[in-house]
């Protein structure tokens, strides 16, 4: 798990919404993060946290490093879940439903992993709330490529 | 009466057979999923034994609910959060009772394996762990040895399916003709309980 901002300031009046992107793989989050933070431009502060594989390196789900992720970017405004295959979806529901393992405001998004994860960034970095992050990253659904 | 202790050596003996037969799951994992279902329950069990050992939850539904609780901490594939949230939901339903009934039991691990459906999207015939969980809590009602009966020729069932849930449905047809490892642990998770209840 890792965590990083954007450069800049916020743009929005409160604290920006926080992104958390689980993969069944380490360099996938991470790549995933940096592609969505290079996409978002400068301006605007966005913490974005990597939370793929298994504690130890190896490919699958671990509660443990979402859960952490999640606080570390947490800043009261939510935090948009992005999540790749199976395990990644189910683990992040269980933790939801458990009610007090994530932060309050912690929301399973339902989007494409890598399009949603850019989505999510770029308008969080505008400072929108966690309902438009959330529509902005379900809507990435729409876009057809063929 | 089922007090915290059975809840207790239920946990240790599901531990004891996965351990045992961690390696069959693996082998059934193979074709049809990533190969790692046997590791998972094992290392998923084998945190669930070393908790109750190091702080024995004083009720049945604590032993469940913090079962639930380390398996979705510590698996690391799609059975955790799934057998995680059957314990405790199931936990959570026998409440703070010192004792439960066979018939509680029943009634508790009903609402498990119902949150195990929503959470997955999954129901009978999908070949998935529901195959086995779903008639193996129905013959609780007749007895334990029903259960893990029912259960086990649940899993047996699941040869013929094709998979319509997890890794295992992007195979479509070649998914026919292998039985569902996650059914198999379903049906040892009900064998360690008739051989916890004799």
């Amino acid at each position: 798990m890792s965590a990083r901002a954007t450069d800049g300031t916020a743009g929005g009046e409160g604290p920006p919404v926080g992104v958390v992107l689980v993969s069944h793989s380490g360099p996938v989050a991470e790549s995933v993060a940096t592609l969505a933070i290079g996409l978002a431009g400068s301006g605007d502060t966005v913490p974005v946290a990597a939370a793929g594989g298994t504690p130890d390196g190896g490919l699958g789900t671990s509660a443990e490093l979402i859960t952490k992720a999640a606080r570390t970017v947490d800043r009261g405004a939510g935090v948009a879940v992005l999540v790749d295959l199976g395990s990644a979806v189910l683990t992040v529901k269980a933790l939801i439903a458990e009610g007090d393992e994530l932060p309050e405001g912690a929301r399973l998004v339902d989007a494409p992993f890598v399009e949603g994860a850019v989505a999510a960034v770029v308008t969080a970095a505008t400072g929108a709330g966690l309902d438009a992050v959330a529509a902005a990253a379900t809507e990435a659904h729409g876009y057809r490529k063929e | 009466m089922l007090d915290a202790a059975f809840f207790v050596r239920w946990m240790t003996a599901a531990a004891a057979v996965i351990d045992r037969e961690a390696d069959r799951l693996t082998e059934l994992d193979s074709p049809i999923g990533d190969a790692d279902h046997g590791r998972n329950m094992q290392r998923g069990f084998t945190a669930v034994v070393k908790m109750v050992e190091a702080e024995p939850p004083a009720t049945p539904g604590a032993v469940l609910t913090a079962a639930g609780r380390q398996l979705i901490s510590s698996v690391g594939g799609a059975s955790g959060p799934l057998y995680g949230t059957m314990l405790r939901r199931a936990g959570k339903a026998l409440g703070e009772a010192p004792q439960v009934s066979a018939q509680e039991l029943r009634s508790g691990l009903a609402a498990g394996v119902d949150a195990v459906g929503q959470l997955g999207g999954s129901a009978p015939g999908d070949k998935t762990m529901l195959d086995a969980l779903v008639p193996g809590v129905e013959a609780l009602a007749t007895s334990f040895d029903a259960a893990a009966e029912a259960a086990e020729q649940g899993a047996v069932a699941t040869v013929p399916m094709q998979a319509r849930k997890g890794r295992a449905s992007y195979l479509g047809e070649r998914s026919i003709g292998h039985q569902d490892p996650g059914a198999t642990s379903s049906a040892l998770l009900f064998a360690a309980l008739a051989e916890v209840a004799k």
